[in-house]
């Protein structure tokens, strides 16, 4: 085994780690604050390519692996995890589908302007009854002629109202179940496709996340993405990768509560000394770096079973899961380190405690997590 | 147009500077950047050749990791990059612009572009000193640069404002901050990066031996500035303790 990245792999840390500091950082309170994300930022981020990191220059991206995309997500999520879950639902939830299930020309159309930035992506899977139980989708999909007539609602949707381009799953036939659904590809301002409700949310408060609304809204047959039956396989497979994702974002967040947390503890003084003199600080401290580094090394390697072609279901829940479940204990210790002042708005470690909640909850709760790695085990 | 960017590999500006047990500046563990002045003269080349045509060249003279920020300044686009490695021994602002000079007098170039100082040791010689040694003039301190017909026309800081001067290229810029917002690497700049040429030179290949570079300057010791003392609060009515602070100015520290 070798544990070392690759010379692209450490210089894009490198870059949008200083990008991270001096753009996005400054706006990351604000932005949380606003419950507003600056879209200058993403303008930025698609002049560097950020917004196509793991799909071939041939569709717009940058040629690089799923471990350089999962090492940029964790270096936007050190400083700003609505930042983080921009690029990721965008990248992992609706690029890649597209760019893995896609025909030749609905690359073309649609991963080209994704990846370039030009555009902005989503996914709309979640409905008010189907979360965890993503299969009982309740939006219909009828075939009409050329198109398919949409009806129904999807809920939870990340960057919804912003994006321009939604990964869709519908029903197709409800006789069938989870087998009976397909996925769609549905531009903003197709007529029949509205948005709802804006959710205001414990964390990621500058991420949008919108109630998407579909009232016989025509959409193309030839954007059926995979074939008809396939809809809730292909959601699957989508999350499996979009877990690498979210993981990423789950340990660029505790790795920034550490960040912050390791800098006050020198500096804060109490009882006549810095309070990283105290065992009980140094304890904490020890546990919080070793647990990111075993977070950091699943999640990794889920990226690199990827780049490699093997399976990685398993191991990207696992690395979900645990990074996840990471960035909540450290974020809670950073806060602890803080004190008082890391309960106020004064510093940012209390903005990444509620940010850290998500990564448990989305593209899979962690119980959902463990019901996959239990199903690879026993299977 | 042939482009020359000169650019250093300097500590962090957020690195903490230790002395090792011999008295010397510790750079084991501490992380490096390109220069910050230097990235300004990179964004300056690459721009003069976005608006035309040309070639940008960056060289450095370092150490192995240097190919660090020499491959920095590839992925932000710049085509070629030269590393003269002079090996383990001191070198002064003299050495290393003989270093650089002597490397660049094999090359072609219109323009060669410097920071006007490095943030270590600060002695902003070094781009001035490689320009006397190839005869070509130098404009220091540039915050604004406009390429035309075999000329420039370069404004720069002097005290007070600031003065337009005209050369005739070939000629040597030292760059200041506010001549440019230097870009970010892009991704698909980084993965260019691996492919585009990295000539790495000894002394010998540039036809140099250390006597010939050996320092002129040489630094007898280093020492970290005092840590700060803790400031002092003088008590009592407003009248009475500013004529204490008075005393304090002009008895004990002696500045009034
Ligand atoms: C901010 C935000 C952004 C989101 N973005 C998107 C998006 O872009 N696209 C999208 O489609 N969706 C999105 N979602 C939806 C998200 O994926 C769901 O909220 C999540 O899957 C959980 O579903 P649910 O909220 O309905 O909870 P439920 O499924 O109702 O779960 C409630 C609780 O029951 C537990 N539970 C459920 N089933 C089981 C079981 N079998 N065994 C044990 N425990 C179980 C869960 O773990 C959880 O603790 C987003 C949600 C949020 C809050
Ligand atoms: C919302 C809010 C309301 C409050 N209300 C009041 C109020 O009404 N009245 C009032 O007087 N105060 C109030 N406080 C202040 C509160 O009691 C202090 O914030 C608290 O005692 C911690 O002190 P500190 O914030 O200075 O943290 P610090 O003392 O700086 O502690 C920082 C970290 O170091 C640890 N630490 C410190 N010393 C040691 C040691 N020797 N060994 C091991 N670990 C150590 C702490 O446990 C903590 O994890 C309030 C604070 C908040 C946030």
């Amino acid at each position: 085994m070798i544990f070392k990245l690759s010379e692209e792999q450490e210089m894009i840390r490198k870059t949008v780690r200083d990008f991270a500091e001096k753009e996005v950082a400054p706006k990351a309170g604000p932005m949380d604050e606003a419950e507003e994300f600056d879209y200058s930022l993403w303008d930025q981020m698609a002049e560097m390519g950020l917004t196509g990191i793991p799909f071939p220059e041939e569709y717009g991206g940058a040629g690089m692996d799923n471990l350089c995309y999962a090492i940029a997500v964790e270096e936007l999520s050190r400083v700003c995890a609505s930042t983080g879950v921009l690029i990721s639902a965008h990248t992992s939830l609706c690029s890649w589908p597209i760019y893995y299930f896609g025909t030749e020309e609905q690359k073309h159309k649609y991963l080209d302007p994704l990846a370039n930035g030009e555009k902005i992506g989503a996914l709309g899977l979640t409905e008010p009854s189907a979360g965890s139980d993503a299969g009982s989708v309740k939006t219909t999909a009828v075939l009409d002629g050329d198109e398919y007539v949409l009806n129904g609602s999807k809920i939870f949707i990340t960057n919804g109202e912003k994006a321009d381009i939604y990964v869709v799953i519908a029903s197709t036939d409800k006789t069938k179940g989870s087998k009976g659904t397909a996925a769609f590809i549905v531009e903003k301002g197709t007529p029949g496709f509205t948005f709802g409700k804006k959710e205001h949310k414990m964390g990621i408060r500058a991420s949008s996340t919108y109630e998407l609304v579909f009232e016989n809204c025509r959409v193309p047959k030839e954007n059926m993405l995979g074939e008809d039956g396939k809809g809730f396989k292909i959601a699957l497979m989508t999350l499996d990768g979009g877990r690498i994702g979210i993981a990423s974002q789950a340990l660029g967040i505790a790795q920034g509560a550490f960040d912050e947390a390791v800098k006050y503890s020198k500096i804060r003084e109490q009882f006549g000394k810095s309070i990283s003199s105290f065992q009980g600080i140094q304890w904490m401290l020890a546990d919080m770096a070793t647990r990111i580094d075993a977070a950091r090394l699943l999640v990794y390697r889920a990226a690199y079973l990827k780049d490699s072609g093997q399976p990685y279901s398993k191991e990207s829940a696992m690395a979900k899961l645990y990074a996840s479940e990471c960035a909540m204990w450290v974020t809670t210790k950073a806060v602890q380190i803080f004190g008082g002042y890391g309960y106020t708005r004064e510093y940012p470690v209390e903005r990444m405690m509620r940010d850290a909640k998500i990564t448990e909850i989305y593209e899979g709760t962690s119980e959902v997590q463990r019901i996959v790695i239990a199903a690879n085990i026993l299977k | 147009m042939k482009i020359l960017v000169c650019l250093k590999q300097t500590f962090d500006t957020e690195a903490k500077i230790t002395l090792d047990s011999n008295g010397k500046i510790e750079s084991k563990g501490v992380s490096m950047i390109m220069n910050p002045y230097d990235e300004f003269a990179v964004e300056e080349a690459l721009r003069i050749k976005e608006k035309g045509e040309g070639e940008v060249t960056v060289i450095s003279v370092g150490g192995q990791q240097t190919q660090d920020a020499l491959r920095q300044a590839l992925a932000m686009g710049a085509d070629k990059a030269v590393l003269v490695d002079p090996g383990e021994i001191e070198l002064d602002e003299f050495s290393t612009a003989t270093v650089l000079a002597k490397t660049i007098g094999g090359m072609e170039y219109d323009i060669i572009l410097g920071g006007f100082r490095a943030i270590d040791d600060g002695s902003a010689q070094v781009v001035g000193r490689v320009a006397e040694l190839l005869n070509i003039p130098v404009v220091n301190v540039v915050t604004k640069l406009e390429i035309e017909g075999g000329k420039a026309l370069a404004t720069r800081e002097v005290e007070g404002g600031s003065e337009v001067i005209e050369v005739a290229l070939p000629a040597a810029f030292t760059a200041q901050k506010g001549l440019n917002e230097p870009r970010y690497p892009s991704m698909k700049g980084i993965m260019k990066a691996k492919k585009k040429p990295m000539d790495k030179k000894t002394l010998a290949d540039v036809g140099l031996d250390e006597n010939q570079i050996a320092a002129k300057v040489k630094a007898l010791s280093f020492s970290l500035p005092e840590a700060r003392q803790a400031g002092k609060v003088i008590p009592g009515e407003a009248a009475e303790a500013a004529k204490e602070l008075a005393r304090l100015l002009r008895e004990e520290a002696k500045v009034i």
